[in-house]
């Protein structure tokens, strides 16, 4: 256990709790940096691939690990990313204009989304936001002359003044730009955590009522949690569409959404951690199981649903056993070694909540 | 002119009356009580205030602004904080990130600053935590300052409450029920701490109360309720004495 002397608010408020968390996380950027070095092309890949889900992790984590609105719709906001990023470099624009405005065009539009779906609590926003994922498809196919329907569009090489970053072959500029792309993500999203409107974010979550009376403006908040999510995962949309080196109605479909979903709620719902803990086991589990299937000697045999099938049995032995998710678990062991050995058995029970006011509308 | 001023309020659930026809006003710097049997209407006046529902008719008036045409988040910019019967704190959040939720009103900076975290916004969070602290000195909390309130004993739960009523830095703090579900020593701690509100920080209160030894300590008039009408109002000695409100808690002919 490390104790912490706090002597000024700046200590409550900087982004690593002390020096030793700093340099873990300078190790770890030091790592990722390096790891173009350390692994072969089809390895680096694997890890930008990581590295784009968990910036959208991070997008929905935002809105339903911090904010508590449940959406099934970012597949949309996936393609949308992709398709603003591709359309406006079709027109002409840089791609350094072209990338931030796709998260912007995304977030602006996640926005307006969330005006009539503000009246919706969870399963039923849950759907609302589905639907938005089963249009996007004939959405693209309708809009053939901008987007190519089903023949689709293909990424062009990124060209930053003069710069290229061809995404086959080469994979480590490709995974520089995603890296910087995720570290800022990641820098955004734990600065709010840190001020009122991440706080906000977390009370309109855990009681409306009461951060209505506290003066949290309700529905702002949710517009505002819906646009920033928005826009990270429009991003990450925008990234997606240049790593499958190819876009058109089927690359985002509902079952990303639901994919992005179960990720976060495996990696553990609102930590930052939880999107990169699922990411991993998103952008991984088709090749483990593939490695799995050779081991079983069936290679040859494709069985259809089995990744899906695998996927949905590990999210539901999470909520039963885990549901704070692996972070949740990391955190758990953690101070289980820390305390060694006098943890005690039930440490981490809760107390049930109490009654709540009666919902008022 | 009062501080809080009710005028004619009515408030009708289907065929219930919930509040009939009320009028009263709280004056500046006063602790004023509301008491009344069970489903008199108490906590519905307060919800009336909170704006979490229209009355039919009537008007309510806080310190010149005209409460029924803001939204319910408007009201606490005015200077009004509350507390909730059943405790609606946030519980996955730290005590201190309750109370810093409670600053809220007093957000200056936008999203864009607070994202890229300006050294602005840095400023106007030291300044929210050190109103914070105040408070968690003020209220005694500081061995709780880091707990999640899902792991809190009920009695703490309902300080952390007040306390983020009060860091909000209201001009009128609406109390509901804060001494239920709380022990003898509790309920004597609150004692002074209204007592201290009052005094020290000049800030009016308004509560719903059932122990009739708080109310009788701290509060200056009371108000009785029953069937959503005002019963009696006056100094706690007055109410506890008039025929109506005995008839109202114990029935006909008790008195």
């Amino acid at each position: 256990m490390r104790i912490h002397f706090k002597t000024s608010y700046n200590d409550d408020i900087r982004l690593f709790e002390d020096r030793f968390t700093a340099l873990k996380y300078a190790v770890l950027l030091a790592f990722a940096i390096a790891l173009p070095f350390l692994l072969g092309d089809f390895y680096l890949g694997e890890a930008t691939n990581v590295l784009i889900w968990a910036i959208a992790g991070l997008g929905l984590m935002l809105l339903t690990g911090q904010t508590g609105q449940v959406s099934l719709g970012h597949a949309a906001f996936l393609a949308l990313g992709a398709y603003s990023n591709l359309i406006l470099l079709d027109k002409g624009v840089p791609f350094i204009i072209s990338f931030p405005l796709a998260g912007i065009i995304t977030g602006v539009v996640g926005t307006i989304i969330a005006i009539p779906a503000l009246r919706l609590h969870g399963i039923y926003l849950a759907i609302a936001t589905m639907t938005i994922s089963i249009l996007a498809d004939d959405i693209i196919v309708l809009t053939e002359p901008w987007t190519g329907g089903v023949v689709g569009m293909f990424p062009p090489t990124i060209d930053i003044f003069g710069f290229e970053i061809e995404r086959w072959s080469q994979p480590d500029r490709f995974y520089y730009l995603v890296l910087i792309t995720t570290v800022i993500c990641t820098l955004f999203y734990r600065n709010l955590l840190r001020a009122p409107l991440g706080r906000a974010f977390a009370a309109v979550r855990d009681s409306e009522v009461s951060a209505a009376a506290m003066g949290v403006h309700i529905s702002r908040t949710k517009m505002t949690a819906f646009g920033i999510s928005c826009a990270i995962t429009g991003l990450a949309g925008a990234l997606m569409g240049y790593f499958s080196g190819m876009v058109n109605n089927e690359t985002f479909t509902v079952v990303i959404s639901i994919q992005l979903l179960m990720m976060i709620v495996i990696g553990g719902l609102g930590t930052i951690h939880g999107a990169f803990f699922g990411a991993f086991v998103v952008a991984f589990l088709p090749q483990g199981l593939s490695i799995a299937k050779d081991w079983f000697g069936s290679s040859s045999v494709a069985i259809p649903g089995l990744e899906t099938g695998v996927f949905g049995m590990i999210l539901i032995l999470f909520i039963l056993f885990e549901p704070g998710g692996i972070y949740g678990r990391w955190v758990k062991t953690r101070i289980w070694l820390e305390l060694f050995p006098f943890a005690r058995k039930d440490m981490f029970k809760r107390q049930k909540s109490y009654l709540k006011t009666e919902r008022l509308r | 002119m009062s501080l809080l001023e009710i005028k004619n309020a009515t408030l009708k659930f289907g065929g219930v009356t919930a509040v009939d026809d009320l009028s009263f006003s709280v004056e500046e710097g006063e602790v004023y009580a509301i008491v009344g049997p069970n489903g008199a209407g108490k906590s519905t006046v307060f919800n009336l205030i909170s704006r979490f529902y229209d009355p039919f008719a009537g008007s309510i008036h806080f310190d010149g602004h005209d409460l029924l045409k803001s939204p319910p988040e408007r009201v606490a910019d005015f200077g009004i904080a509350r507390t909730f019967q059943n405790i609606e704190l946030f519980d996955n959040a730290s005590v201190l990130q309750n109370l810093l939720v409670g600053r809220h009103r007093h957000r200056q900076t936008n999203m864009l600053q607070e994202m890229l975290f300006t050294p602005k916004a840095r400023r106007e969070e030291i300044a929210h935590r050190e109103a914070v602290e105040e408070v968690i000195d003020f209220l005694d909390l500081q061995p709780y300052r880091n707990k999640l309130i899902a792991g809190l004993p009920y009695g703490v739960r309902k300080v952390v409450e007040l306390a983020r009523a009060l860091a909000s830095g209201p001009k009128m703090l609406l109390l509901d029920e804060p001494a239920s579900g709380l022990s003898v020593e509790e309920t004597q701690d609150l004692r002074w701490w209204i007592d201290d509100i009052r005094k020290q920080m000049g800030i009016t209160v308004l509560m719903v109360e059932h122990d009739m030894g708080l109310v009788s300590g701290v509060c200056d008039r009371v108000l009785a309720l029953a069937d959503g009408a005002k019963l009696a109002e006056g100094t706690p000695a007055e109410v506890q004495s008039n025929p109506a409100v005995i008839e109202a808690y114990l029935g006909v002919g008790a008195a």
